[in-house]
């Protein structure tokens, strides 16, 4: 059986922030994670990803919840009020790692 | 005055916006396009810098970067007390405006085209030293000595973010080259110029179509701004043209790129050096009116300036 309680860590955030995430979240103890363009509406306005800079990621990370929490608390002090973001997170089920 | 056919390709992406045509330009086209659109113009402006390279232009080219220093000093007072905008997003519209538009510059090289009038082909290095100095400005009239910049993580976006990266990177290849080496290339890289700039421009319609509902939503100052903006700056690039004995044909070019405001390279400094700062007005502004500003009124308006310049000045 594999382990019960691992979360999947969704982040969705502005594309700028890409460089960013790929230094920070290894230095927070992250040690995978896949990173896929995404579009969509919400309170930052459209983000239609037709152009570069105005379309957003989804970061997707597998982790334990106390890593989540502090992946998410560190994104948030630093990004939340300036930068479209989004976080959450749902208890997943790993069939192969 | 003649008409360059490749604006056209712009309203037609703006018409389709508008429409909302299921027209959509893939992401991974669009950086292909811009790709190919900045080795063009660095390569193009190499080629040229390796038949004209002298000392000389060394001097022009800190007279033209520190005249060029002048247009977000001079934008920023009036987004800031005339427009009564909050100091982040002068600031930020400053940069944008003290900054360049390669795609601008690219349809003044066609205007000239057109019009069979000579020009410097090194501008292209002027284009490349203007890039940068306003968003360092901007950055400094956002923070006015308050809060921190994460400077390391700009100057690595403004150096070795594409746009500079490219046009610097092609200009070397260019020179190294010369008329003669590149001639494999020419097919590609010059005879497709035109093309790849009008699919380009389609794109550009698309985008800016998008970026007109938030400008609406800031008023009127705004508008005017982006639209008065560039007349000041073009005059500005006519007259140090002119004091540079540049021909008209790079008159027209240095007033086209004082007044042109970059919707790439500063949008993405910007976003990282001044976050605080709305993109929607910085972005809607530059793209969304004065992008379209230069290419219908403000190209032929400087390339009038420069003739006229020219004919009284001598």
């Amino acid at each position: 059986m594999n382990t019960p309680n691992r979360l999947l860590l969704t982040i969705v955030c502005e594309a700028v922030l890409e460089p960013f995430l790929e230094q920070e979240l290894p230095a927070l103890g992250v040690t995978g994670y896949t990173i896929s363009d995404a579009r969509g509406l919400g309170s930052h306005g459209r983000r239609s990803g037709a152009w570069r800079k105005e379309g957003n990621i989804r970061v997707e990370i597998l982790c334990d919840p106390e890593l989540a929490e502090r992946v998410a608390e560190h994104l948030r002090r630093e990004y939340e009020a300036n930068y479209g973001l989004l976080i959450f997170s749902t208890p997943v089920r790993v069939h192969s790692a | 005055m003649s008409f360059e056919p490749v604006v056209l390709f712009f309203l037609l992406g703006v018409a389709a916006g508008l429409a909302r045509s299921d027209l959509k330009i893939p992401s991974s086209i669009y950086d292909a396009l811009s790709i190919y659109l900045l080795l063009a113009i660095g390569l193009k402006g190499g080629v040229k810098l390796a038949e004209h390279a002298d000392a000389g232009m060394l001097v022009d080219g800190a007279f033209i970067v520190l005249a060029g220093a002048l247009i977000p000093l001079i934008a920023f007072p009036i987004l800031r007390w005339l427009g009564r905008m909050n100091r982040a997003d002068s600031a930020s519209i400053a940069a944008h405006y003290g900054s360049v538009s390669v795609v601008t510059f690219s349809v003044g090289v066609t205007f000239l085209a057109q019009e069979a009038q000579a020009y410097e082909g090194y501008m292209i290095v002027f284009l490349v030293l203007l890039e940068m100095p306003a968003l360092i400005i901007g950055v400094l009239l956002a923070r006015h000595g308050q809060g921190t910049v994460k400077w390391g993580k700009l100057l690595h976006e403004v150096f070795f973010g594409k746009s500079i990266f490219l046009l610097a990177g092609g200009l070397v290849i260019g020179y190294l080259a010369g008329s003669e080496g590149i001639q494999p290339l020419d097919k590609l890289f010059f005879d497709l110029f035109k093309g790849v700039l009008a699919l380009f421009l389609l794109e550009m319609g698309l985008v800016a179509a998008g970026r007109l509902a938030d400008l609406r939503a800031h008023g009127a100052f705004l508008i005017g701004f982006a639209m008065v903006m560039p007349l000041i700056a073009g005059l500005l690039g006519t007259l140090v043209g002119w004091s540079l004995d540049l021909s008209v044909g790079g008159t027209l070019l240095l007033a086209t790129l004082y007044a042109s405001a970059s919707y790439i390279a500063a949008p993405a400094a910007m976003r990282i050096a001044v976050p605080e700062a709305n993109p929607g007005l910085s972005i809607g502004a530059a793209l969304g009116v004065t992008f379209p500003f230069n290419l219908f009124v403000g190209i032929p308006v400087y390339y009038w300036m420069a003739q006229t310049m020219h004919r009284i000045g001598g």
